[in-house]
């Protein structure tokens, strides 16, 4: 499986302080990847490299197959390109209805002329409700996303990200805040997703990590220290030292 | 299926109809067409008030919208006034010294008319050349075009700086008052090339109209007012109903979110910015002839603070609140400041209104911002809401912290 993404050597330091240090990472076009580690180890960050919010001090980011830099990307550019994320905290539009939500998340041109003249047509109508339905909001289209619970929140952002198309999906703690139930659900949600592409899923929750049945990279102190099945990190002295014995 | 845009928006077809009315209503008390119940400068008053209205829409687009708290749109609407004031004043001088000329035993040669027409305008400054920025200005067409060109470019530049910098917030606002500052401070020089403090006067005189009286003249300019800003609403509220609306007031909301939805925020604050930069030239090109005079001190960063002011008393991200705040506001002010206002004779000391009043409107504008965020325009909720009391109560989801939902507003 030829790779999607590819971050190699990379470093960040805020002040002095190391937050990435050195780190590589590799995903296929259609992975599943969990990620986690202790807090501040710096998966947040990573995420925030990829996507072009945080400039990384050295190293090298290549997207897709003819291997483009994100580095020299906007934000907005690499979201085109197809990389979807999801924040950590909950970031919907609250004054806008769940299908404004939606609409404005779906992939379609973005230029803003274009945007202008823009009329969602009845296929639009139809892929917003099919993902409306999937992520169990469909009663709550009309309704302004700011009232929803903050599980429904966190499911309304995971409909933004797949209706956006992207190739990658970045995940921060999507089950921060939900029941058990819903975390089934959501753990549907990414497998199904991670069936057609890359999928990385950050998580404290090993029992969500479990079900999700995928390999792991476990993060420590801005760099990879371990990667491989679940069981077999679970494993790894070092791994228990710094993030499960704890 | 989809509705039509006016069966969706009901509240543009309710102000239509309202503007409508209004206009009617004025026509019919005017000096000019009707009985002559409302003064000539009244109706000017009116005209006026119709076309700051619109501005107050377009600084509602830009920062009730899209929260970019501009406070340099007053920039525009003066540039968009001394663009149509070059070719008021250059055309009516030029009918004035033909006129003057065409007893001479000589007739006169083109370049003396212009000659003659330079020391009119110019003589206030101590010159009689024409600037080049007078260039086009014996030209009507061209000059309607600069109306929308010229503030329509400098905003794009400006704006493409600013934003390309990611200036956010209150230096955005101080950047943008500063641009008002040195344009204002620029024209108040002698040699701006725009008669210095003197500014372009007696824009009141249409050219090759003399023949109307100004009574008539007013209504024909509360008209175009009242058609300027029936069109402006009906852009604006075309713009912010669908996609682009969604876009900006998810920018307002969370920029970098929408940057993460693949949006390029600065284009579309860009795109935005100057298009609202137009449409304040073309309010200010209605607004000065029929406040006949158009000078720096217009331009001042007061004014377009005051724009400011009006929205948030109004209400801020809807557009009928832009126009009751602007309307509002205005009209108040012309009382207050007119001297109409009783003086209040506490014994001790006499509240002047004339001096009060900025104090008086700066305290409603604190009230307005602390205690109601939605401003005049948040009534039509209160009124709404007991007409169709529309409470769910319904608990949202398994979650133990979901929230009732909350009357669902539009
Ligand atoms: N913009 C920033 N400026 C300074 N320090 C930062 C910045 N962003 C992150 N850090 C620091 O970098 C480290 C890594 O943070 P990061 O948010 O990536 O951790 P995380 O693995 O996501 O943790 P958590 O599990 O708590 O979400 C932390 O020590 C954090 O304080
Ligand atoms: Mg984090």
């Amino acid at each position: 499986m030829s790779t999607l993404l590819e971050v190699s050597g990379v470093s960040v330091s805020f002040d002095g302080f190391k937050a990435i240090n050195n780190l590589s990472f590799a995903i296929g076009q259609a992975e599943l990847r969990a990620i986690i580690g202790p807090n501040g180890a710096g998966k947040t960050t990573f995420m925030d490299i990829i996507t072009g919010k945080t400039r990384p001090d050295s190293g090298t980011v290549l997207w897709g197959e003819k291997s483009r830099s994100l580095l020299k990307m906007t934000e907005a550019q690499i979201a085109r390109a197809g990389v979807g994320r999801k924040f950590q905290k909950p970031t919907v539009f609250e004054d806008q209805t769940v299908q404004e939500n939606l609409l404005m998340a779906l992939e379609n041109d973005r230029n803003p002329f274009a945007v202008l003249f823009w009329r969602p047509g009845q296929t639009d109508f139809e892929r917003v409700e099919e993902i409306a339905t999937e992520i169990g909001l469909v009663d709550a289209l009309k309704r302004k996303s700011g009232e929803l619970s903050h599980g429904q929140k966190q499911w309304l952002e995971i409909g933004m990200l797949l209706a956006q198309e992207p190739r990658l999906l970045l995940v921060d703690e999507p089950a921060a805040g939900m029941t058990p139930a819903e975390r089934e659900h959501t753990t549907r949600l990414l497998v199904e997703a991670a069936k057609t592409r890359a999928v990385v899923v950050v998580e404290h929750d090993m029992e969500f990590i479990r079900r999700l049945d995928c390999r792991v990279t476990v993060l420590h102190e801005g760099s990879v220290l371990a990667e491989g099945s679940l069981d077999h990190v679970t494993a790894n002295k070092e791994v228990i030292d710094v993030y499960l014995g704890r | 299926m989809r509705k039509s845009f006016l069966a969706q928006n009901p509240s543009v077809l309710i102000f239509l109809g309202i503007l409508g009315m209004f206009t009617l209503a004025v026509t019919v008390a005017s000096e000019g067409l009707g009985l002559g119940l409302i003064s000539t400068s009244f109706v000017k008053t009116l005209g006026k008030t119709l076309v700051l209205a619109l501005i107050a829409v377009a600084m509602d687009l830009v920062w009730g919208y899209a929260g970019i708290l501009s406070l340099g749109h007053f920039a525009f609407f003066g540039l968009g006034g001394y663009m149509i004031g070059m070719w008021l004043m250059y055309e009516r001088t030029r009918q004035i010294v033909v006129d003057s000329m065409a007893n001479a035993p000589i007739p006169p040669t083109d370049q003396e008319i212009v000659d003659a027409i330079g020391t009119q305008i110019f003589g206030v400054v101590g010159s009689s050349e024409f600037p080049a920025i007078w260039t086009f200005a014996d030209s009507l067409i061209i000059q309607l075009v600069l109306i929308v060109a010229i503030p329509g470019v400098l905003a794009l530049v400006f704006g493409w700086l600013a934003f390309r910098s990611r200036v956010t917030g209150v230096y955005l606002s101080i950047l943008t008052q500063a641009m008002t500052l040195a344009l204002s401070l620029y024209l108040f020089q002698n040699d701006s090339g725009l008669r210095g403090n003197n500014g372009l006067s007696g824009l009141q005189n249409i050219p090759h109209l003399d023949h109307v009286p100004q009574s008539v003249l007013s209504v024909w300019f509360l008209w175009a007012s009242a058609l300027a800003l029936a069109l402006g609403y009906l852009f604006s509220a075309w713009i912010v109903s669908g996609k682009f609306g969604s876009v900006i007031r998810g920018i307002r909301d969370n920029e970098a979110r929408v940057r993460f939805l693949g949006y390029s925020v600065e284009g579309y604050k860009l795109l935005l910015f100057t298009t609202t930069a137009m449409m304040s030239g073309i309010a200010g090109a209605l607004y000065y002839p029929q406040a006949g005079i158009v000078n720096p001190a217009e331009i001042a960063p007061i004014a377009s603070i005051y724009l400011a002011v009006w929205v948030a008393i109004g209400g801020r991200g809807r557009l009928y609140g832009a126009v009751i705040g602007a309307i509002f506001v205005s009209l108040v002010s012309t009382w207050f400041t007119g001297g109409q206002a009783p003086d209040v004779n506490l014994g001790f000391y006499t509240i002047s209104w004339v001096d009060w009043w900025t104090i008086l409107l700066g305290l409603s504008f604190v009230a307005v911002t602390l205690f109601a965020p939605k401003g005049m325009g948040g009534l039509f909720d209160l009124w709404a809401g007991r007409r169709a009391p529309e409470r769910h109560g319904a608990d949202l989801g398994p979650d133990q912290g979901a929230l009732r939902e909350k009357e669902a507003n539009e």
